[in-house]
C-alpha cells in the first residue's frame, strides 16, 4: 500500500479514521499534561496511576457484568484516583520517599488487578474473554464515541489549562511561594493530577496499562530539548504526541499485526531520541560539536600566546624560531600549527616558525583582553 | 525608633516528627528594622520563617502582621526563598519568574499585562539584572539567580520582606548589591527579616537581631546584644568570635 493510497483509506475507512483519530488525540492530551507531569518531576506517577487504575476495570466488570468501554473506564478513574491520592498520602504522613509511595501503590494495586483479571477469567461468563486487553492496549475496538469521549475530555482540559495557567506555571515552579501570595496550592495540585489520571485513564484502551507512561513522558521529554517556554514545550508536546499517534496508528494498520500501542510508544520514543541527539541547544551532538570547537580554539589561543610570549623578547616580531622550542609547550600540535598558518598568522619555513605582523596583533589583542578578564 | 510592631508571634512551637524544632517562640519585630535571624545549622531558622508565612502548619502559635492575623495581610508580606530550592532548568525567562511576584495582587485566573511587565522591568533595573531579561533562569549565575529571587520580592511592593539566606553562595559583588538593596528598603520604612549565616556581617549590615536555637536566645538592636554572652549562648561553649573590632 502506497502513501496517497493509505491516506485515501484513513479518510474513508470508519475503522482506520476512528483510530487515527483517537490515537492522535490521546497523544495530544497526555503530551500536554505530560509536560507537567516531567516538569514536576513526576514522571513515574503516570506509571504508578496507568497501574492502579487495572483494578478498577475489573471490579467494574464484576459489578455490571457489561464490557462497555466506558463503564471500565470509569472504574479504571475511580481505582486511579484512589491510588493517587494514596501515594500522597505515604508520601506526606510516613517518611517514605516518593519513589517507595509510587513503587508500593503500583505493584499492590497491579497485583490485585492482575488476581482479579485471572479470577474473571474462571468464570462460566462467555462475556469476560477480552478484558485482558486492557493490559497491553487494543486500538482497533476503538469507537466513535470513544474518540467523542477523548474528544471532550481533551476540550476541558484545555479549557482548564487555559484559565489556570498563570497558577498551573507558578506552581510547578515555586509551589511554597505559591502559597504565600494567598494561593490555594492544594487546589492547583489536585486539578494537575485529577487531569493526568483522567488522560492516562482515557488511553488505557488503545496502549494498555504496561505501557500508558510513556505516552506521558516521551513526548514531554522530546518537547523540552527544543524549547525554553514553558508555553511552547506543552504547544510542542502535544503536536509529537499526535503525530505519534497517527504515525504509529499507520505504522500498525499497513504492517500487518503490528499492536498499535506499542507501535506508537516506540515512536513517540524515537522522538525522543531524535530530540536527545539534535536539539540545537541541549542536544548531544551540538553540545559535542561546542565542546570540540572551544578546546580547538582554547588550543589555538594557547599556543599563540606562547609564541607571542617569545617573539616579544626580539626586534622583529618575524624573527624565525625553531618549531622544536614550542614541543616545551604541551598545548601545541602539528594541526594547530597549521590552522595559524591557514589563517595567516604564522609561516612556516622548514623547522622554523615566524610570526606574522597579523599575527602579532591578534596575539596582543588576545593578551589585552584575557588581562581585561582578569580583573 | 518607631515602636509600632511589625511581625508579632507567639508561642510558636513546630515540629515535623517528635522533636520540636522550634519551641515556645515569642518574637515582636518592630517596623523598619533590618534584622538578622542567626543561629547553628539546624536551629529552625528557615522553619521561623516558613511557619510565619504559612507554609509550614505550626503546632501552636499564632502570627500577626501590624496586629491583624496574616491571612489577612498576605499583600504586606513578601518572601524570598532559598534560592536551591526550585528547579532552574525550569522552562521560564528572568522576567517571566519576576513577573510571578505580580501574580498575588492579580488573584485567581487574571493574566499579568502590561502594569505588571513594567513593574517587573522596574524591578529587574533595580537589582542590575535588566540585561538579563530574555534570558533562561538555568544560564544564569547563582548570584543572578539569587537577584532574580529578590526582584520578584520587589514587585510585590510589600511593607515586610522575609528571606531566607539570600547571601548563600553569592560573590562579593553581588553581596554588596543586595544588602545596599535592603538597606534602601529600610530606609523607605519597610521590614526587612533575613535568615543569616556570617556572624562577622551581622554588625556592619544589620540593626537589629535575633538569636535562635529551637528556643528564642534573644533579639534586640545589634549595638546592645550582638555580644559574646549570647553567642556562646546560640552557639555553645566553644563558640568565640571577635565582634566588634
Amino acid at each position: 500500500m502506497d502513501i496517497t493510497e493509505y491516506i485515501k483509506l484513513v479518510f474513508t475507512d470508519y475503522t482506520l479514521r476512528t483510530i487515527t483519530l483517537g490515537t492522535a488525540i490521546l497523544g495530544a492530551v497526555t503530551g500536554m499534561l505530560g509536560s507537567f507531569a516531567v516538569l514536576r518531576k513526576q514522571s513515574l506517577l503516570g506509571d504508578a496511576i496507568s497501574h492502579a487504575a487495572l483494578p478498577g476495570i475489573a471490579i467494574a466488570f464484576l459489578l455490571t457484568g457489561a464490557k462497555d468501554s466506558n463503564t471500565l473506564l470509569l472504574g479504571a478513574l475511580v481505582s486511579g484516583l484512589l491510588g493517587t491520592f494514596w501515594i500522597r498520602g505515604i508520601i506526606s504522613k510516613t517518611h517514605l520517599k516518593s519513589d517507595t509511595a509510587l513503587g508500593l501503590i503500583l505493584s499492590l494495586f497491579f497485583g490485585f488487578g492482575m488476581l482479579l483479571l485471572t479470577f474473571i477469567q474462571k468464570q462460566p461468563n462467555a462475556n469476560q474473554a477480552g478484558l485482558d486487553k486492557y493490559l497491553f492496549g487494543q486500538a482497533a475496538t476503538l469507537l466513535e464515541s470513544d474518540v467523542w469521549m477523548m474528544s471532550i475530555v481533551t476540550g476541558i482540559c484545555l479549557f482548564v489549562l487555559l484559565l489556570f495557567w498563570k497558577e498551573f506555571k507558578i506552581l510547578l515552579f515555586d509551589a511554597d511561594y505559591t502559597k504565600t501570595l494567598g494561593f490555594n496550592t492544594k487546589f492547583i495540585d489536585v486539578l494537575i493530577t485529577s487531569f493526568i489520571v483522567l488522560a492516562i485513564v482515557l488511553g488505557l484502551q488503545t496502549v494498555g496499562v504496561v505501557l500508558m507512561s510513556a505516552m506521558l513522558l516521551a513526548p514531554a521529554a522530546a518537547a523540552r530539548q527544543w524549547t525554553n517556554s514553558l508555553s511552547v514545550m506543552v504547544f510542542l508536546a502535544a503536536i509529537f504526541g499526535a503525530f505519534s499517534g497517527v504515525f504509529g496508528t499507520a505504522i500498525s494498520a499497513t504492517q500487518n499485526n503490528l499492536s498499535t500501542g506499542p507501535v506508537i510508544v516506540i515512536v513517540a520514543s524515537v522522538f525522543v531520541l531524535f530530540s536527545f541527539i539534535f536539539s540545537p541547544s541541549r542536544g548531544l551532538l551540538f553540545k559535542q560539536i561546542r565542546f570540540i570547537k572551544n578546546r580547538r580554539d582554547l588550543q589555538l589561543h594557547k599556543t599563540l600566546a606562547f609564541m607571542y610570549n617569545i617573539v616579544e623578547s626580539h626586534e622583529n616580531i618575524s624573527h624565525p624560531h625553531a618549531i622544536k622550542i614550542l614541543n616545551n609547550f604541551q598545548g601545541y600540535t602539528k594541526s594547530t600549527l597549521q590552522k595559524l598558518v591557514s589563517k595567516n598568522y604564522v609561516t612556516l619555513d622548514g623547522g622554523m616558525w615566524s610570526l606574522t605582523e597579523e599575527g602579532f596583533q591578534a596575539a596582543s589583542n588576545l593578551y589585552n583582553q584575557q588581562n581585561d578578564n582578569n580583573e | 525608633m518607631e515602636n509600632k510592631i511589625a511581625v508579632k508571634v507567639d508561642d510558636l512551637t513546630v515540629a515535623y516528627n517528635y522533636k520540636p524544632v522550634l519551641w515556645d517562640i515569642d518574637l515582636e519585630i518592630p517596623e523598619g528594622v533590618l534584622m538578622a535571624i542567626v543561629g547553628p545549622n539546624g536551629a529552625g531558622k528557615s522553619t521561623l520563617i516558613k511557619s510565619i508565612l504559612g507554609i509550614l502548619k505550626p503546632i501552636a502559635g499564632s502570627v500577626s502582621i501590624y496586629d491583624k492575623p496574616y491571612e489577612k495581610q498576605r499583600q504586606l508580606v513578601a518572601y524570598v526563598p532559598q534560592k536551591g530550592s526550585v528547579d532552574w532548568d525550569f522552562p521560564t525567562t528572568a522576567l517571566d519568574v519576576v513577573m510571578m511576584g505580580t501574580y498575588g495582587s492579580l488573584g485567581w485566573v487574571k493574566r499579568p499585562g502590561q502594569k505588571q511587565k513594567k513593574a517587573a522591568l522596574e524591578a529587574l533595573e533595580k537589582v542590575g539584572m535588566l540585561p538579563f531579561k530574555n534570558r533562561q533562569i538555568s544560564q544564569l549565575s547563582g548570584g543572578q539567580q539569587q537577584r532574580i529571587f529578590l526582584a520578584r520580592a520587589l514587585v510585590q511592593n510589600a511593607s515586610i520582606y522575609f528571606m531566607d539566606e539570600p547571601f548563600q553562595g553569592v560573590d562579593a559583588t553581588t553581596e554588596i548589591a543586595i544588602i545596599n538593596i535592603l538597606k534602601e528598603l529600610r530606609k523607605a520604612g519597610k521590614t526587612v527579616i533575613v535568615v543569616h549565616h556570617d556572624l562577622q556581617t551581622v554588625p556592619e549590615y544589620f540593626d537589629w537581631v535575633t538569636f535562635l536555637n529551637v528556643k528564642k536566645i534573644a533579639t534586640g538592636p545589634v549595638k546592645d546584644i550582638f555580644n559574646d554572652d549570647n553567642l556562646t549562648k546560640t552557639y555553645g561553649i566553644n563558640y568565640k568570635v571577635s565582634i566588634q573590632e
